[in-house]
């Protein structure tokens, strides 16, 4: 039988290195899976390259792990939030190391990563600082950069219902990066609000198949607000 | 009188047709969809996966799992559908948006885009979906002010601040003026804002001015 379900944050965490690549779903809030973010800092894990689109709002989350210390280097679209206050800090005092890259080139670095392609063209980023280092070809009297596949060790994702196959059915804008990276990493761990007998999830409403992960931890946060009716 | 941010918005709305699928950008930039009439069916494509935003909810009527690239709770259009991120880019970046609209700090007559890093301060710039957007859409323009607080033209001939994307920029919208950026020409001057004169409007812009 496959079960990929697991009792609890720290058995789902379990076995994460030191000096992982770990991919970090969500956008804004929705999607992000912050009690797994939660539980890597409880798990212990350091000298870590956090992936994800922001680097972390206040003090919590990924901004604690920050601050704890945890992270050698952010990759990341947008560093700035509503109250970036870790992350500008360690940046200044040059204790994180940062690598900016554009958003769709993260999502689609992260996503050849996932279906072995090692690098690819695109014309984001052509002609600017940003393209610095990197090989640039012409095609068709065109400017394109050569960016590289981005794969993950961990991918630590958020989805609204899973079943025992690790077949996933997001929410709302919840889907976001974590379907490019539960393709990307060898260890893709997802917290999902609802746990669904095998069948019961329509096969056109799943985005990632079971295929992608290892384990599914069930987070279950009470509430109406969070029952899909109440949307 | 120059236009208010409202007005530039509603300027801007005026000339998007029906049927267009647009992205906005973060700022003045959102404030264009409050002025696109519900009878004009335009559909509003946000970054993180919404194709077909609707409106700002009411109260009460919030769903958290619904927001846009600026982390702001939307409501969904009739008709409107999710992608993840790779897909909502690959949509981007392979040219499906008609129109993209972006606030900048500069704009110059080549159509060069500046508008996510400038040296003035220390902490890390913050790119987003800003390259891909300037890369991919079939049309950019910018919305902005005319000039920076302490009065500086944002029209400039050659840009100083890192680039966005280079000779992407079609239209600027400022609040004195509705300006054209053509290619070997430069900036030309579509439309003054009320009470705005030609001579005004070249005093205040680091750039050659045309006009047809």
């Amino acid at each position: 039988m496959i079960n990929k379900i697991v009792q609890s944050v720290a058995d789902a965490l379990a076995g994460v290195k030191d000096g992982s690549t770990v991919l970090i779903g969500g956008f804004g809030s929705v999607g992000q899976p912050d009690v797994l973010i939660e539980g890597l800092i409880e798990q212990g894990a350091s000298n870590l390259t956090a992936v994800l689109n922001n680097a972390g709002v206040g003090r919590i989350g990924v901004a604690r792990l920050m601050e704890l210390g945890r992270v050698r280097k952010i990759v990341c679209s947008f560093p700035r939030s509503s109250d970036p206050v870790v992350f500008e800090t360690l940046y200044r005092e040059g204790r994180i190391e940062l690598e900016i890259v554009p958003q769709g080139t993260l999502a689609e670095r992260i996503r050849a990563a996932g279906a072995g392609i090692p690098a690819f063209y695109t014309a984001t980023a052509a002609g600017t600082k940003l393209e610095q280092g990197k090989e640039a070809r012409e095609f068709e009297g065109k400017r394109y950069v050569m960016e590289r596949a981005l794969p993950g060790d961990v991918a630590l994702i958020e989805a609204w219902e899973a079943d025992r196959w690790g077949n996933l059915v997001y929410r709302g804008s919840g889907a976001n990066f974590n379907p490019v990276m539960a393709m990307a990493a060898e260890l893709t761990i997802a917290q999902v609000q609802h746990i669904r007998e095998l069948g019961e999830l329509h096969p056109h409403m799943i985005m990632t198949p079971g295929v992608y992960v290892n384990r599914v931890v069930q987070v279950d946060r009470g509430g109406d607000w969070l029952t899909p009716e109440a949307g | 009188m120059p236009f208010t941010r409202d007005q530039m918005a509603a300027r801007l709305a005026d000339d998007v047709p029906e049927g267009w699928c647009v992205n906005l950008g973060i700022g003045i930039p959102t404030m264009v969809a409050n002025h696109v009439p519900p009878t004009r069916e335009v559909i509003f494509q946000s970054e993180n996966g919404v194709i077909g935003m609707g409106p700002a909810p009411a109260k009460g009527h919030e769903d958290p799992w619904l927001i846009n690239a600026g982390k702001q709770l939307i409501t969904l259009a009739k008709g409107a559908s999710f992608v993840g991120h790779a897909d909502s880019f690959a949509m981007i970046r392979g040219g499906h948006i008609d129109l993209c609209v972006l606030g900048a700090f500069e704009v110059a007559e080549n159509g060069d885009l500046a508008n996510w890093a400038t040296s003035e301060n220390d902490t890390a710039p913050a790119v987003g979906g800003a390259m891909d957007l300037a890369a991919g859409a079939k049309r950019l323009w910018v919305i902005m002010e005319h000039t920076t607080k302490d009065g500086r033209s944002k029209l400039v001939e050659r840009c100083g601040y890192p680039l966005t994307g280079l000779a992407c920029v079609r239209r600027v919208y400022t609040n004195l003026a509705v300006l054209d950026v053509v290619p070997e020409k430069g900036f030309v001057v579509v439309d003054l804002a009320p009470g705005v004169t030609l001579d005004e409007l070249r005093a205040k812009t680091a750039a050659p001015l045309h006009t047809n």
